[in-house]
């Protein structure tokens, strides 16, 4: 008994140790959001707030300047919501489509197209950089949110098809059957059928798609410059424009900023995330 | 007129024949089972009657009309499935109605369509619920409100009462024959129950390996059957099966299985006589001593065998007895007590009597 509790106070132990030792940084940037640059440069990087410092968040949002524009990270958000929203809402519908033909509307080959749309799954982001570059000048949407919209979209269909695949798979042949005999066509069963039983894989797609769009940096750093931008971008803009006294304050109050829509995200939809990918059959 | 022709259909996958050749004419108000193990064949060929597969060659005709090239929704056709496959995130009202909304009905006119079927299967209590909240049995009901609703030429059905509980299967067996007898429909069913098959059909076509053994009515089927196949697999028990020799005695044939003698059916040719020859016989053909078969005019006859074991039923004892080296069933009046081990006398009913040749294994008188 006495060894069972002492065990089980192990366990805690660990565990609680560890989640301190990985909530650390979120906890310095969180402190360091709401301390004045004086001070984390005359004391520490780690430090319990002297004064509250709430003016470094208007500052971030409104009027700090980034490369040679003192607006904030403000444009930069609405930029990365720009591009976020519609490249999560196309690649969702697009992938449940893809992975509608696919799962129920056997074909010849079916298998071998899935699993070229799989394979972008695995393609390091470095390796696309380039075949990007010559898409986007030719089609002209260099520096332009729309570009990243496109190539958002486009790569976020390797994700959405297999997810969306995956998830129809289980929807029993019988009901296809049952919806072809009753006169119904490729998209009326989509819609009518279908769509009302995909809630818990779109939530799942959706959240994964918005996270992984909001936070990418790679693409939006290679292929926008100035104010096209989105918020991850900028930031690091943000940091490298500082010249005289560094502003830890106001950059850890942008990157809160920055961080806080997928935070939201996980808040509202993470149970969902959770139920959906353990979501089986549908019956 | 033939509500179902089907002319010389094959249907391959790869290199496997899944159906080699199938012929059937299905007559307009008929209830036909495809009944046979699975694998046979039987649900391919329902799918491609329906359209939802292709078949190799051959031709479908449904109301005279060649629907080879057709798709599903404009044969004219209504299945209901073994799944139910009732569309989950609709009501049973939306259910029954989808495909006529697909057609473009006018509401009016669904409405009275689902008035009228609702009330022949009495689920208009259940029209505002979605299938989870149905039972095993409403579904059912609800699958064939949505087959009945559009009054097709012709109904399929795929093993629709598998997925049921043994009473309400009997319960929905007999309620899917009255229908049939109340709306006259052409139906085709397919199952791997012969005891649906028997209770059901107007005609039973028996499937085994891609080929159609027997297409018949009921009766002719379980007396009757055209070969081993039909014989072993129609009924329960099955019939019994024995290798026995056609001999001749006082000018009469007769069938001879070890020691015992039964008068041959006088239908079989003389060529068999001397060779051997495979019995077919129902075990509710040997009874006990006292038994009279038919309306008491069937010749008597009996035999004596070693009881082997017995097995009580409440409404009969099957009797598991030895004749000539094969063991056969027997079927008893429940109050008779036979002692396993010792020989008894048995009531055979010798108007029922099979010959099956050994080789072919077809019947031959």
């Amino acid at each position: 008994m006495r060894d069972a509790s002492l065990s089980r106070a192990l366990l805690y132990a660990v565990a609680f140790l560890l989640a301190f030792l990985y909530l650390i940084p979120l906890a310095v940037v969180l402190l360091n959001s709401l301390r004045t640059a004086e001070e984390i440069v005359q004391t520490s990087m780690i430090g319990w707030p002297r004064v509250w410092a709430f003016q470094n968040y208007t500052a971030a949002w409104a009027d700090f300047c980034i490369a040679q524009t003192c607006s904030g990270i403000r444009p930069y958000m609405l930029n990365s919501a720009l591009v976020t929203l519609p490249a999560t809402l196309l690649s969702t519908l697009l992938g449940a489509v893809a992975g509608y033909a696919i799962s129920l509307w056997r074909f010849k080959g079916d298998t071998w197209i899935f699993a070229l749309v799989t394979l972008g799954v695995f393609l390091p982001e470095q390796m696309r950089l380039i075949p990007w570059t010559i898409v986007l000048r030719d089609v002209g949407l260099t520096n332009t949110l729309a570009g990243l919209v496109m190539i958002h979209t486009v790569q976020g269909l390797s994700f959405t098809t297999l997810f969306c695949r995956n998830y129809y798979i289980a929807i029993p042949a019988d009901l296809m059957k049952a919806a072809k005999i009753d006169g119904a066509g490729f998209f009326r069963i989509f819609y009518r059928i279908v769509l009302p039983l995909s809630p818990p894989i779109l939530i799942v797609t959706v959240i994964w798609q918005f996270t992984g769009i909001w936070n990418e940096f790679l693409y939006g750093v290679t292929f926008t410059t100035g104010t096209q931008q989105p918020v991850t971008a900028a930031l690091i803009a943000l940091s490298a424009s500082v010249a005289d006294v560094p502003q830890h304050g106001v950059q850890s109050a942008a990157v809160v900023i920055a961080a806080l829509p997928t935070l939201l995200v996980y808040l509202f939809g993470g149970r969902y995330f959770v139920r959906g990918l353990t979501a089986g059959a549908v019956k | 007129m033939s509500a179902l022709v089907i002319r010389d259909l094959h249907k391959r996958f790869g290199a496997t024949d899944v159906l080699k050749g199938i012929n059937l004419d299905i007559d307009n108000g008929d209830f036909t089972v495809l009944v046979g193990p699975s694998g046979c064949g039987k649900s391919t060929l329902l799918n491609i009657i329906a359209g939802l597969e292709t078949a190799t060659a051959g031709d479908i005709e449904i109301d005279g009309r060649v629907v080879n090239a057709i798709p599903p929704k404009d044969r004219d056709i209504a299945m209901v499935f073994q799944t139910y496959a009732l569309y989950p995130s609709m009501t049973v009202r939306q259910n029954i109605t989808f495909g006529m909304e697909c057609r473009n009905v006018p509401k009016p006119q669904q409405a009275t369509a689902l008035e009228r079927v609702a009330k022949l299967l009495q689920i208009e209590p259940l029209l505002a619920r979605k299938p989870a909240q149905l039972s095993g049995g409403q579904r059912q009901r609800v699958a064939m409100g949505r087959a009945l609703v559009r009054d097709p030429k012709l109904f399929l059905f795929d093993e629709p009462l598998s997925n049921l509980d043994a009473k309400l299967r009997v319960e929905m067996r007999m309620e899917i024959k009255q229908l049939h007898a109340r709306i006259g429909a052409s139906i085709v069913y397919v199952t791997h129950d012969q005891i649906e098959a028997m209770t059901m059909a107007t005609r039973i076509a028996v499937m085994h390996q891609g080929e159609i053994q027997q297409f018949a009515d009921p009766d002719t089927i379980y007396n009757r059957p055209a070969n081993l196949f039909v014989a072993r697999f129609m009924g329960a028990p099955p019939m019994n099966t024995i290798p026995a020799r056609l001999e001749a005695h006082a000018g009469r044939p007769v069938v001879v299985v070890g020691d015992t003698h039964l008068p041959a059916p006088p239908s079989i040719a003389p060529e068999w006589l001397g060779k051997p020859v495979i019995l077919g016989i129902r075990p509710e053909c040997i009874a006990e001593p006292t038994r009279q078969f038919g309306d008491g005019t069937a010749p008597s006859l009996t035999i004596t065998a070693p009881v082997e074991m017995t097995e009580p039923t409440g409404a009969e004892t099957i009797v598991v007895l030895r004749l000539g080296g094969t063991k056969i069933l027997a079927r008893v009046a429940p109050d008779i007590r036979l002692v396993p081990g010792a020989p008894a006398t048995f009531a055979v009913d010798a108007r029922k009597l099979c010959l099956f040749d050994p080789q072919t294994e077809r019947l031959i008188a």
